[in-house]
């Protein structure tokens, strides 16, 4: 699947493309199809997501997993400071990221 | 100290006023992000992986108390409780949010301190030796020069846009503890046969992806013509630095294009143009500048023994101090490298304890190392226990100084945006390792520098042993260098040979040191053994 | 870079939308810096971000317009072709063109240029703010404000 990832124009925060909105979660993204082009050129002027590109991920019973390493940390937090992660409590929720 | 007088307050706060007016032309949409990158680049604001993140400049790695608790204030304040000291000896925080960022900078500006030109294509904060002022071997303290220097190149309206960034370091000695030739511009402040002070420049070196060692293009440029001359360093730069590729657009790119010597040649003719035209500052503002750096009252007759009934205590002093120019003194090294920690990190809590313990011990006064530790420069001897106690309850008594496990790391994938792999997981595996065998203290100094890209802020090139992470076809992927120095004795490390993966890396170093430890003769580092035997046994050992 | 025949080059007084001179403002008919060396007769003449202003020196006595085109903001050549002529003495009209933006006009103004044909009109007030924010300066530099340097030291 296609989805959208960016970073929330005033608080930098990384968001993914719900279909709708931006949300925090990566498992909230949707595939976009051959859409990408056109919802970023939309919401970017729009000053709705700021930096966003496309990339590619599988969707499998756990979530949604973006297939580059770089945006599965971006769509937890630093490895090295799980405490800092959006799941601060699951010390298991950073096996799929690496 | 420098301190602010009331023109230099006002620039920063200018400089605050127009930063607030472009974010709120951003959010207004007046500005595309294409045209407020720089912008925000040039007051220290990235995006990067998670969040917007803010470079604050240290200008020449000196800050006070004041200062040092302002900046675990912004920790607490505005980010999530800790700051990451960098390579260029300034501070990074990970989770700012762009419309805090005016408001940062304005606290900023409160404690004479700000972000201008942390980032950008323009000339970056100037870094200096951390002894400054301390060392017995300077011949001048290097950070009156580079205080000239970074009123000289602040909001600089010719080189603002130049075709890359521009590092430019000052030193005084001839022990190079700044890496000066591996900057843009490296400048020695040096004496010459008639007694006078001056400055040698270094021109066109630097990591990244085309590793130089700056050549001197002069060896001796007085103390009344330094702007002058790196005006035309710059000018010659801006006019003919390559703009088409951004890789090859770095000044070392130009000089080694052009040769040193045409270079020079060409930095001549425009150096006896600009000596015509009056830009350079009268030696009387070197003279206000220089007594803000004059010597704290040092007491005199203090005893120079150490009381090593305490092991451990003698164990951190042997390796976290630094001989001071009075007698009495030391320079004491606070190690931000605990084993399995994140190298440079800090939290708020331990920053203003740093704060507290300067004020205590130090005369006021901290200063960053490019290395990623933190100096109290000016520490009596006799009071080196009591800190050492109040370091060690904190986490922050580490005893590795120049050790294996005083890894300087980037901060790698697990927060930058160009980043290809982790860095500090590795820095943490490799402390860990070593600690864990007792080996640190038998393989002496060993300087182990980590980039989890080509851009090299790690200084992998510059590393006895050197990692680089690259990404191989999406996996996480290191390569191992050695042989690579930042002091005086500056080399390139050299790659080994194929890549290994985490695990793979950690056990390279390893072996790597082995084949030091049965290769070494008496009072070799394992730079100097690399040096003697050459990449062959080692290459042997990790791949035979 | 040769002229395009049947083009006219350069910027029209029309396009300038700051000036900070009293004299007439000088009509375009720019050429190129290579024609301009070769052409006895021309009195305007545009500096592209590869040109050495340099060549421009001997005949600065006839010159009564350089334009300095910025095609990119990003491109910072053109602040050093405008200071290397202010610093030869050239004292006709030195106009900044092409992607001018309201963030480099307080720089370019220091580096001698003294008028502005942005390629997107420039907010009124943005820019009068810009031009206006910079009470000080580090440096000596083409706009002959005084650095801070001489004001400390007299």
């Amino acid at each position: 699947m296609n989805i959208l990832t960016g970073n929330d124009l005033k608080s930098g925060a990384v968001v993914w493309w719900d279909g709708t909105g931006w949300s925090l979660y990566v498992d909230d993204a949707v595939d976009v199809g051959d859409r990408a082009e056109e919802i970023l050129a939309r919401e970017q002027s729009a000053r709705r997501v700021n930096a966003a590109y496309a990339i590619s991920a599988n969707r499998d019973d756990n979530g949604v997993r973006p297939a580059h390493i770089k945006e599965r940390v971006r769509a937890l937090g630093p490895t090295v400071r799980p405490d800092l992660t959006l799941k601060p409590k699951d010390p298991a929720a950073m096996n799929w990221v690496i | 100290m420098y301190q602010y007088d009331s023109y230099d307050q006002a620039m920063v706060d200018t400089r605050v006023e127009e930063f607030r007016d472009q974010t709120r032309r951003r959010l207004e949409g007046k500005l595309s992000e294409d045209q407020f990158k720089p912008l925000r680049l040039m007051n220290g604001l990235y995006l990067q992986l998670h969040a917007y993140m803010l470079r604050v400049a240290i200008p020449y790695g000196t800050l006070d108390s004041r200062q040092m608790h302002a900046l675990a204030d912004i920790a607490d304040k505005y980010d999530r409780g800790y700051g990451h000291f960098t390579t260029r000896q300034n501070i990074q925080y990970n989770w700012i949010k762009l419309e805090d960022a005016p408001d940062i900078l304005a606290d900023l500006a409160k404690v004479e301190m700000h972000a201008i030109q942390t980032s950008g294509n323009c000339i970056r904060n100037i870094s200096s030796d951390h002894f400054a002022g301390a060392a017995a071997d300077e011949v001048a303290d290097p950070r009156p020069y580079a205080e000239l220097l970074r009123q000289w190149s602040s909001f600089h309206p010719e080189f603002s846009y130049l075709p890359r960034k521009f590092k430019i370091a000052v030193i005084a000695s001839d022990s190079d503890r700044a890496a000066m030739k591996l900057h843009d511009i490296g400048i020695q402040i040096v004496r010459n046969d008639a007694g006078e002070l001056g400055a040698a420049f270094f021109v066109g070196g630097g990591m990244g992806r085309t590793p130089m060692i700056a050549p001197c293009i002069r060896d001796f440029v007085p103390l009344d013509q330094l702007v002058t001359y790196a005006e035309a360093c710059l000018r010659v730069y801006n006019r003919h630095g390559r703009r088409d590729n951004k890789y090859k657009a770095r000044i070392k790119i130009l000089v080694h294009e052009m040769g040193a010597e045409e270079y020079a040649r060409q930095v001549e003719e425009e150096f006896a143009h600009l000596l015509e035209q009056g830009i350079e500052p009268p030696l009387a503002e070197l003279e206000r500048i220089r007594p803000y750096f004059a010597d704290p009252e040092f007491e005199t007759g203090l005893p120079s023994e150490l009381d090593r009934s305490d092991p451990e205590f003698a164990l951190w002093a042997d390796s976290n101090t630094h001989p001071h120019k009075t007698p009495g003194y030391v320079s004491a090294i606070i190690s931000l490298k605990p084993v399995g920690g994140i190298p440079g990190d800090a939290s708020a809590r331990q920053m203003h304890l740093m704060a507290e313990l300067a004020k205590q011990y130090s005369f006021d006064e901290l200063r960053v190392m490019h290395t990623q530790n933190i100096v109290l420069p000016h520490v009596r001897i006799a009071d080196l226990h009591a800190l050492w106690s109040q370091l060690e309850a904190a986490g922050l008594g580490a005893p590795n100084l120049d050790t294996i496990e005083d890894i300087i790391a980037c901060p790698g994938l697990d927060y930058c945006s160009l980043a290809n792999a982790r860095s500090i997981p590795i820095a943490q595996r490799i402390s860990e390792r070593f600690a864990a065998k007792g080996r640190t203290r038998e393989l002496g100094e060993l300087k182990l520098k980590i980039s989890g890209c080509i851009n090299a802020c790690g200084h992998h090139h510059a590393g006895h042993i050197g990692i680089l992470g690259v990404d191989k076809k999406g996996v996480e992927n290191y390569q191992l260098l050695l042989g690579g120095s930042e002091a005086q004795d500056t080399s390139l490390a050299k790659i080994t040979g194929p890549g290994f993966d985490e695990a793979g890396i950690v056990d390279a170093v390893e072996t790597a040191t082995e084949v030091y430890l049965s290769n070494r003769t008496e009072g070799e580092r394992f730079l100097d053994t690399y040096r003697r035997i050459g990449m062959e046994p080692f290459k042997e050992a990790l791949y035979g | 870079m040769a002229d395009t025949p049947g083009t006219v080059l350069g910027t029209s007084p029309d396009e300038v939308q700051f000036r900070f001179r009293d004299d007439d403002v000088v009509d375009h008919g720019t050429v190129t810096v290579d024609s301009f060396v070769d052409q006895s007769n021309a009195t305007a003449v545009r500096i592209e971000p590869g040109d050495d202003a340099r060549e421009l020196l001997p005949h600065l006595d006839r010159i009564a317009l350089v334009e300095v085109n910025f095609p990119v903001f990003g491109d910072g050549r053109g602040y050093s072709a405008a200071r290397i002529l202010r610093e030869a003495g050239y004292e006709g009209e030195l106009r900044a063109v092409g992607e001018v933006l309201i963030d480099q006009l307080a720089y370019m103004r220091r580096c001698g240029f003294d008028a502005f044909a942005p390629d997107t009109p420039l907010d009124m007030a943005d820019a009068e703010a810009a031009f206006a924010r910079w009470g000080n300066v580090y440096q000596h530099a083409a706009d002959g404000a005084e650095p801070i340097w001489q004001l400390r030291h007299g």
